[in-house]
């Protein structure tokens, strides 16, 4: 049957029919036809930011933690270029997401109308892929597209611009089933002659390693599982990129921890010195890489990615697979079972006892001394107080993030939600609303610095309006913690415009939001403050003031290869030559 | 995967046929992209070269398949060969693309450009570019007693040549449409 509709109520209800039941947004005049619709129903829920760009990295947060796109609805102008952070964000996180803004009405485009901008031309390159709705009768149908785009393939990012005659017009609603099938359908199933190959790789390898990242979690939570079988069932070592942790469980026996620029000493080394890599969903960040030139020099490297532009893009591949993680880590199992799941046991007893050996340098050792909180002692207390709840952490961009990815243990996929790629400052606070409102009973935590915090901190304003009980536990250095540790190790310890002079009280900040605020500067009262912020029933800012010129450590400094970490700060002297100061 | 030149249900070759090492030299290479004539197509594909630092040679675009609103973009580009590899990797990327096609490893195929050609001058001169013009096929499709309008097809090289004569007989200016290219043979 053909429905007769507005293109408003077209938008709530395509929304509906894709399963949407939270929007995150911000009303202004070219989307009051829409704002009108979502008044005049319950089915979907609206949670109003305080600024678009925390709406954007509200979806990313819901999307990452439950696997479904997260949606944001904004206005026209100010609205939809507020949006670019988050969908730079997203596009460079892979995070499905879908982005609905107002448009001046079509009779007005181009005539520099109030609040008009060239929203399809700004984010057209910040988006997955973007529409101008000029016709009602294709609205339903883009919407529907826009759906389909972002959760296929590699998922990202997309934009639906709609002009507000648009929103007005009657136009035929078309259900998401009846919509043509479109031409967009990336390849999800692996070569079999690649898969072989691989297999055969395997059977022989002396020093595997799987080196596994966010397409794991993308592929969804069945993706996770087979990997996980898949390593038990080898006993190969396994390390994980930034945004692939909880993959493969951190209590798991052959898990050596997170690699690249502030990865575990083990999981470098392994790297450096494997004959065989196999890369599962990741992309060899240069965060990951180091020097190109130098990277993992004497292995056979595999590669499973969805997106064909991935392989052989910086790294040259030896056995690259095009496809969806899961499938091909279905075959891939398939075939090494019925092959009589072969490996090189005696060789892998010996690069086992390799590892070992540079597991014993305890690289994320630290003393607790004296009456000052080391960050690194804060999120171990956290993680001790917390691994046994149903939790979720999300973090801002820094030290503190690296901190967490450290010192944290994640056990399942879904569950650590962070600004990778874009490095955004301000992600996680918005995010930790998002990811409250998919998980209501959940402890969501996110773990941050002063400075990033301070980026978007209006959204502790939405967390009390929605009752969301997000606790944002803030290492407080009063620096720019990562920005002044570049500075001491490239710049002469000259620390221009890295500190914060006048930082607000953070316990009357919570107060003045209605949420509630704990300050701790005491290692002995650590625990209790971190037990009072969880069994609070409501918002918290925790200002947990931590040593100040506490560095990240270990470190690969930019310009070498994972053989050459930094381990402290006792030969920091020089770490980074001239080639690499030019790095960023 | 249009753009890696594997027929679909193929197992025969790897998903990536890249395994020949890559060198370091440059090179030029024609490829044609077939898209959705929708708006914003072009700038996604432009924005695509300027983005990511590749070099466009060459562009041309038109529609067609006007029932289907398909658009064939024909891109002269430069560049290693991983650097090409990556442009039509990209390139697949694209949501309104259907499929990339390198006309230059593809086989043997035709290239053509079209350029007008203004050329004022007078008594000798003006006598040997007309015959030049006849040598080169070109067509004079306007004239007054001072001027001619050529229009000459080709290979870009042929044009440039014959450009290049015209320069001292009095060339005025010229306009190209840029390459357009289809493969030789079904």
């Amino acid at each position: 049957m053909k429905r007769q509709m507005t293109g408003a109520k077209m938008v709530v209800q395509a929304l509906k029919d894709q399963g949407v039941d939270v929007v995150f947004g911000y009303p202004g005049g070219a989307v009051l036809p829409i704002y009108d619709e979502i008044f005049l129903q319950n089915d979907i829920r609206h949670v109003l930011v305080r600024h678009e760009q925390g709406a954007v990295h509200a979806a990313e947060g819901y999307a990452r933690s439950t696997g479904k796109p997260g949606v944001v609805l904004v206005t026209s102008g100010p609205g939809a270029t507020n949006a670019v952070t988050g969908l730079t964000d997203a596009l460079l996180d892979s995070i499905p997401i879908v982005v609905l803004t107002g448009q001046v009405p079509t009779f007005m485009i181009g005539s520099d109308a109030f609040q008009e901008a060239d929203t399809v031309g700004i984010t057209r390159s910040c988006t997955k892929h973007n529409w101008l709705v000029k016709d009602t009768e294709k609205l339903s149908g883009t919407i529907h597209e826009a759906f389909h785009v972002a959760k296929s393939g590699r998922p990202g990012p997309v934009l639906v611009d709609i002009p507000k005659d648009v929103q007005f017009a009657n136009g035929t609603y078309v259900e998401p089933k009846k919509v043509e099938v479109s031409h967009y359908q990336p390849q999800t199933k692996g070569d079999m002659d690649a898969i072989v190959e691989l297999v055969e790789a395997i059977e022989s390898a002396k020093k595997p390693i799987f080196y596994t990242g966010g397409g794991v979690i993308n592929s969804g939570p069945a993706a996770s599982q087979l990997l996980r079988e898949l390593v038990e069932a080898t006993g190969f070592p396994i390390t994980s990129t930034l945004m692939g942790l909880g993959a493969y469980p951190a209590s798991g026996d052959s898990w050596l921890g997170m690699l690249g620029m502030h990865g575990l000493y083990e999981a470098n080394m392994a790297m450096h010195d494997c004959d065989l890599m196999i890369n599962v969903g990741a992309r060899f960040d240069d965060r990951i890489t180091g020097r190109l030139d130098a990277f993992s020099p004497k292995s056979k490297k595999a590669h499973i990615d969805i997106d064909p532009s991935s392989i052989n893009k910086v790294i040259r591949i030896d056995i690259p697979i095009v496809g969806d993680v899961g499938h091909v880590l279905e075959d891939l199992l398939k075939v090494w079972k019925s092959r009589g799941r072969k490996t090189n046991k005696e060789a892998l007893i010996g690069w086992w006892k390799q590892i070992d050996s540079w597991k014993e340098i305890d690289c994320l050792k630290f003393k607790q001394e004296g009456k000052i909180i080391k960050p690194q002692y804060a999120l171990s207390r956290l993680e001790e107080l917390t691994k046994g709840h149903d939790r979720y952490v999300c973090t801002e961009v820094g030290q503190h993030q690296m901190w967490a990815a450290q010192y944290l243990g994640f056990e399942d996929p879904n569950r650590w939600m962070t600004s990778g790629g874009l490095g955004t400052m301000g992600y996680g606070m918005p995010a930790s609303i998002g990811i409250q409102m998919a998980h209501p009973d959940s402890l969501v935590i996110n773990v941050a610095g002063e400075a990033s915090w301070l980026m978007n901190m209006q959204e502790m304003g939405t967390a009390v309006q929605f009752r969301l009980p997000v606790k944002q536990f803030i290492l407080n250095n009063e620096r720019l913690g990562m920005v002044r540790q570049w500075q001491e190790l490239l710049h002469g310890e000259r620390y221009s415009q890295s500190w914060s002079e006048a930082l607000p009280d953070f316990v009357k900040l919570a107060e003045a939001f209605g949420a509630k605020g704990i300050r701790c500067d005491d290692p002995d009262d650590l625990d209790d403050a971190i037990m009072e912020m969880i069994n609070y029933d409501g918002p918290v800012i925790f200002d947990c003031l931590v040593e100040k010129h506490e560095n990240c450590f270990p470190m690969i400094p930019s310009g070498e290869p994972h053989n050459k970490m930094l381990l402290g700060d006792a030969n920091t002297q020089d770490a980074i030559g001239n080639s690499g100061a030019v790095l960023v | 995967m249009a753009a890696l030149h594997i027929k679909k249900g193929s197992t025969k070759h790897s998903a990536y046929n890249l395994r020949p090492n890559f060198s370091d030299t440059k090179e030029r290479h024609t490829l044609a992209v077939m898209v959705d004539n929708e708006p914003g197509v072009l700038a996604r594909v432009i924005g695509l070269f300027s983005g990511r630092g590749y070099n466009i040679e060459s562009l041309t675009v038109a529609e067609v398949d006007h029932m289907g609103h398909h658009s064939r973009i024909t891109i002269v580009t430069e560049g290693t060969p991983q650097v090409i590899e990556q442009i039509k990797a990209q390139l697949g990327r694209i949501v309104p693309v259907h499929g990339v096609h390198d006309l230059t490893v593809e086989g043997a195929t035709v290239e053509r450009e079209l350029a007008l050609v203004k050329v004022a001058s007078s008594g000798d001169k003006r006598v040997e570019a007309l015959r030049l013009a006849d040598i080169f096929r070109a067509n004079a499709v306007d004239s007054t007693l001072e001027s001619f309008v050529f229009q000459i097809t080709g290979t870009p090289e042929k044009i440039d040549a014959f450009v290049d004569l015209m320069r001292p007989l009095g060339l005025v200016e010229v306009a190209r449409t840029g390459v357009a290219a289809l493969s030789r043979g079904i």
